[in-house]
């Protein structure tokens, strides 16, 4: 069996339908069990208080954010090269997932932001990079909007995909490229030694799985509506050519 | 609760609230997307089968 196979829409749909209550499901139980042990069960940090449960939401939010825009990259990288068009609406559906989770980034870190750094926002390396990954998504959403060939709208909007990546990378190295900015370090490293301690790090892999469910379940839902729309369409379309053939009319 | 978060109480709940509520926007928005779909997807068939 090959993973192409998926390619196909009908398989696709065929295959996820099953499977999207019960990632979702997962991501609902891994949300609310990490979120009620990090704000009840978790001490205060010895510096930052109780903001730091704040870090349940935002790093994974943040994680997520960079880590959509890649997937996307895959996904267009996949378009560009197969035209399979499943890639295409797996990326288009990706999105919003995407641009919600940056949103959620930037607002947790801005209300994180006020009482450690005295600032909601700063022109910081990393919260720069992340205005203009948003900035980016919105982008992306709105060439998808506005052309009204699907094809051509999945062409353009791969090679901005590929384009914003920079910025995607830029994101998540910001903090390493340059450090006259406010923004710490990064909570979570393969190297033991740099990473949060135990205390916090649990919880935040059990949210970080929770929002990586979350958004697995909702790109699968999105991506198997955009097959269903476009389907639609196209039945739609056939239906209408068919009309006009019969009456001699152009279609 | 707001004994429990100390000093930070309204800087804790709210980056909850706003958190949970965009997410709960998108699960909401991605659920209405998809009975849509289903819709339209069902009535073009119908029509057109």
């Amino acid at each position: 069996m090959s993973l192409w196979e998926y390619a196909n829409p009908k398989k696709f749909t065929e295959t996820v339908t099953p499977l999207i209550p019960w990632v979702l499901g997962l991501a609902a139980i891994c949300l609310v069990a990490s979120l009620i042990w990090g704000v009840f069960f978790t001490p205060e940090d010895y510096r930052q208080g109780a903001t730091v449960k704040i870090i349940y939401l935002h790093v994974p939010s943040a994680l997520m954010a960079i880590n959509a825009w890649f997937m996307m990259l895959v996904a267009s990288l996949i378009w560009l090269v197969r035209r399979h068009h499943v890639s295409a609406l797996a990326a288009k559906a990706a999105a919003p997932v995407g641009m919600v989770m940056v949103l959620i980034a930037i607002a947790t870190g801005a209300i994180w932001g006020k009482p450690m750094w005295g600032t909601y926002w700063a022109w910081d390396p990393r919260l720069t990079s992340f205005l203009i990954l948003f900035l980016f998504y919105l982008g992306y959403m709105a060439l998808w909007a506005a052309v009204d060939d699907a094809d051509t709208a999945a062409d353009l909007t791969s090679v901005l995909c590929i384009v914003g990546s920079v910025f995607a990378v830029l994101s998540r190295y910001a903090v390493l490229f340059w450090n006259q900015g406010l923004h710490q370090g990064a909570s979570l490293s393969l190297d033991a030694e740099e990473h949060v301690a135990d205390v916090f790090y649990y919880p935040l892999l059990v949210s970080i799985a929770g929002f990586v469910l979350l958004f697995l379940g909702l790109v699968l839902l999105r991506t198997r509506s955009e097959i269903a729309l476009r389907r639609a369409a196209a039945l739609d379309r056939r239906a209408e050519a068919r009309a006009a053939a019969t009456t001699g009319e152009p279609a | 609760m707001t004994g429990l978060l100390g000093d930070y109480a309204g800087e804790v709940i709210s980056a909850y609230i706003v958190s949970l509520a965009l997410i709960g926007g998108l699960v909401w928005l991605s659920a209405l997307q998809a009975r849509r779909a289903r819709k339209q997807l069902k009535r073009a068939e119908s029509r057109h089968g």
